[in-house]
Formats: structure tokens, sequence, C-alpha cells
């Protein structure tokens, strides 16, 4: 399955600065692709355009040849957003949070270190990086094609990181879901990705490579994770 | 010990809602069963100032002020809470249609509500109330249908923000649907907002009751609703007859901040935060 985003252009309202401009990227579900830029290059509206969050001014972003936009119901695009503290109900428990998900297979939550006592509280009651575990659990239902990560572990210590960023990389494998990963640490997208792509540097070969051509033939920092 | 204070908190806000609830039950129930007493009228006993069978004194007409009171305040009680649901609930249904049922439903609902604020309360609640044959009937639906604009604004921003927020945004990409994100999402998220909003429609409610009723197209005058109480103490004042506006006074200004405190401890109660208070 592919996950392709055509010629984006994106700004905030008319007459902004314009964040997204001729972004090209197409993305396998058997890779693992990774986002590199500094802060403020728009890492976040470009996760929120290739999940069918914003709509791009120019461009379309395609799931296996057919517009985002038109698959109805669960979007098999799935974003876990970087801050998990507004992506949950403040008054829901988390139990009921977990449950919004797409048949979230009961195993996945147990993977990701959740303890059964969480799901009886509310989110003001956990920390951040036990938040973020209920978000990833609940973006991996059954219907989950993709998984846009969005500097989903800054707030996490190093072994919780490396323990999260395991099981989705084994998950991910298992089922076949493709993973786009944002991060400012490049050290991070080296040990997770199959693939780096630069954001900034995306632009800036648009301009030379002007037709049609996918930018991972031409990325410079194109790695292989050896497993 | 730590913990027993936490419970505690709990607890005495829980405390303050049953009492206030439990005295305005009692005035309702105590205002229904004195209705004879309010209106017997005994020239033998008037103008009694405060003494001890008639703790609220008895007016020039020697009707015992304590049960036209408690038989006032019931009737307002009741007139100021059935108005105020009623006119809460359709700030809640006009506000959500508002913010979730498409621009030309938000167009039309904000025209609604810019118009009927733009109309003086007294004159649409004159005209209402006039219309639906005065009395009870009158005023209770005059009073709602002119009080909901502002909750109903109020609402309609409410809902309008929670919209942008990621996690209504995630369920919507969830699969969910409108009902759904209304029913677990939005409605919880707006229970203080109703509330509080229900009970500072209350005063309004009895105030305008009142005054309409002063003005003759509301409650008859031989109901002792408190606006009649009220009015026609104020012609008794200057001869000296403080009893006959202090007590009833009193006794509305003690209903409305019952009311207040009855709202704030739900309030409390509802938001998770204050779980462990």
């Amino acid at each position: 399955m592919k996950l392709e985003a055509k010629n984006l252009k994106f700004r905030y309202g008319q007459g902004e600065r314009m964040i997204l401009e001729g972004f090209s990227l197409e993305a396998d579900s058997s890779e693992r692709v990774g986002l590199v830029a500094p802060s403020g290059v728009g890492k976040t509206t470009l996760c929120k355009i290739l999940s069918g969050y914003l709509q791009p001014e120019e461009g379309e972003v395609l799931l296996e040849g057919r517009p985002l936009s038109s698959y109805k119901g669960y979007c098999p695009v799935q974003m876990i957003w970087q801050q998990p503290e507004l992506a949950v109900n403040p008054r829901m428990r988390m139990r009921d949070v977990l449950a919004e998900g797409d048949q979230v297979d009961p195993e996945i939550p147990e993977k990701l270190g959740i303890e059964k006592d969480w799901l009886n509280r509310f989110p003001a009651e956990l920390s951040g990086g036990e938040l973020q575990r209920f978000c990833i659990a609940r973006a991996l239902g059954r219907g989950t094609k993709f998984l846009l990560a969005d500097e989903i572990s800054t707030m996490l210590d190093l072994i919780t990181q490396s323990q999260i960023w395991n099981f989705l990389i084994e998950e991910t494998t298992r089922r076949g879901i493709g993973l786009i990963a944002v991060s400012h640490s490049q050290g991070l997208l080296e040990a997770v990705c199959t693939r780096q792509v630069r954001l900034k540097e995306e632009r800036e070969h648009h301009h030379h490579h002007h037709h049609g051509h996918h930018h991972h033939e031409h990325s410079h920092h194109h790695r292989e994770l050896q497993e | 010990m730590k913990r027993k204070t936490k419970s505690n908190r709990r607890t005495r806000v829980l405390l303050g809602l049953t009492l206030s609830l439990v005295f305005l039950a009692a005035v309702c129930i105590a205002g229904c069963l004195c209705t004879e007493a309010a209106r017997t009228a005994d020239f033998g006993r008037k103008n009694l100032s405060p003494c001890f069978p008639y703790l609220f004194g008895t007016d020039w007409m020697g009707r015992d002020m304590f049960a036209r009171t408690l038989k006032g305040m019931s009737i307002s009680i009741l007139l100021g809470v059935l108005a105020s649901v009623i006119s809460a609930l359709i700030s809640l249904l006009l506000g959500i249609a508002s913010a979730t049922l498409g621009k030309r439903a938000d167009q039309l609902i904000t025209w609604v509500i810019d118009l009927i604020m733009g109309i003086p309360h007294m004159l649409l609640l004159l005209l209402v109330s006039v219309a639906l044959g005065k009395g009870l009937k009158g005023i209770v639906i005059g009073v709602a249908l002119t009080h909901w604009p502002s909750l109903a604004r109020l609402i309609r921003a409410e809902v309008m923000q929670l919209r942008e927020s990621p996690y209504i945004k995630v369920a919507q990409k969830l699969g969910k649907g409108r009902w759904y994100l209304v029913k677990t999402h939005i409605l919880p998220h707006l229970v203080p907002q109703f509330l509080v909003g229900m009970i500072l429609i209350f005063p309004h409610a009895i105030l305008h009751e009142s005054s309409i009723t002063f003005l003759g197209f509301g409650l008859s005058s031989e109901q002792p609703a408190i606006g009649v109480i009220l009015s026609e103490a104020m012609k008794h004042l200057v001869t000296g007859k403080w009893w006959l506006a202090l007590f009833p006074g009193l006794m509305l200004v003690g209903t409305v901040v019952l009311f207040y405190v009855a709202g704030e401890s739900l309030r409390k109660l509802l938001d998770p935060g204050s779980v462990h208070e």
C-alpha cells in the first residue's frame, strides 16, 4: 500500500508565510520513513496534511491512488500527536479513551507497558509518557495502514523511548503498517527508520527536479537500517 | 492524614449541595401546605411587628407574613426553576446546533439570538405573557423564551472552541460520528456552563416575574408571589412597617444564594480535576 503526497502547498490563511511549497513524498507500507527538520519548518503541519487533519491549498494526498479525503469513517492514516495531554479528553477515563480506537488488540496496551490500574484513571492522573502510550495504542486499531509519529517520544526517558520504538518497529513490520516518523533528532531516526527525508532540502530539491520524480530517488540521506 | 482531609473537602461540598437542596425543597413543600394560612385575613391582628406566633409579623389585613413569604417563595422557586430549566435547555440545544450543523444553521441561530437580545426583555416578556393569557403559564413561557440567548451564545462559543481541540479531531479520524462526538466529548464539557448559566437565569426569572406582576401583566395580585408581596410592602415601608419588606427580601436573597451554592457544589463535584480535592 502506498501513501503519496503530490506537490503539496500550504499556508495558514491568505497572505501568510508559505509553510510547504511543492512538497512531494511517497511512502510504502513496508517502509519506515524518517522526516528530519529543525523546529519551525512545518513538520507538524505536514503530518496533519498527510493524515487528513488539514487540506493542502494545492496538491493532494493519495492512499492507494485514492484521495485520502475520500475514505469515510475510520481513517487508515493515523497520526500520533506530539502533546498527548491535548489528544485525550480530560473528562474521559483512560479505558474509554482506549476504546475509541478501532478494536485495538488487547495485547497492544500490554506490550506498551500500560498497567491495568491506569485504565480507571483520568488523564490528569497520568504522566505525559504514560498518556502517550495510550495514544499510540489507540492509533493502532484494526483499520490503521499508516502511522504518523510526530515527535512522539520527546517527553520520554531513554529506556521508555527504546521500549516504545522497539514495539512500534515490531508491530508495524508484523502488520505491514507504514510508519512515518518525525523528529529533530537524527540519531533516533537513524536507529528507527529505513529511509530519511530532509524537509528543508525537499523544498530546494524541488526547484532542481521540477518534474515528477519522487524524492527518495534523489535523497542524500537514504539509509537502510540493518536488522 | 492527608487522605482524610481530601475526602473531607469532597464530603463538605456534597453536604452543602444536599443541605441547600433540602432547604429549597422544604420551602417549596411548606409553601404548598400553608396556602390557606397565607390567605386568611384577620383584622384583629393587623400590623403586628415580628413576635412569637407571627415570626415575620402581619400586614395591614392581618395576614401572617411568615406563611405568605413561604407561599410566595415556593411559587417563585417553582416558577424560577421551571423557567430557567426550559430556558437553559433551549440555549443548550440551539448553542450546540449552531456550532455543529454548519454555516447556514449558525447564521440563522445567531440572527435569532441577536434579534431577541435586541428587543428589551420586559417588552418581549409582556407580549408573550399577555399572548398566552397571563398567569403562571404565561410568565414561565415568557421568561423561558426571553432568557436563553446569552447562554446560547456562550455555549455556541464553547462548542466552537471544543471542536478545534485535538482530541475531538482525533475522534473524528477514528471514524466517530457527529452524534457520538456531541454525546461523549461535547456535552460533558458543557455541564458546568450549563449549570452556572441556569443558576444565573434563576434570579432574573424571579425578578422579571415580580416586575411584570407589579405592572399587572403577570400573576394576579391575590396570589402571594414574592413580587406581589414586595411591591405591596413598598407602599407601607414609609409608615415604618419594615418587616413587610425585610423578611421576604431576605428570603429571596437567601434562596438565590442557596441556588448558587447548589450549582457551585455540583460543578465542583463534576469536575474531574477535583476528584482528589
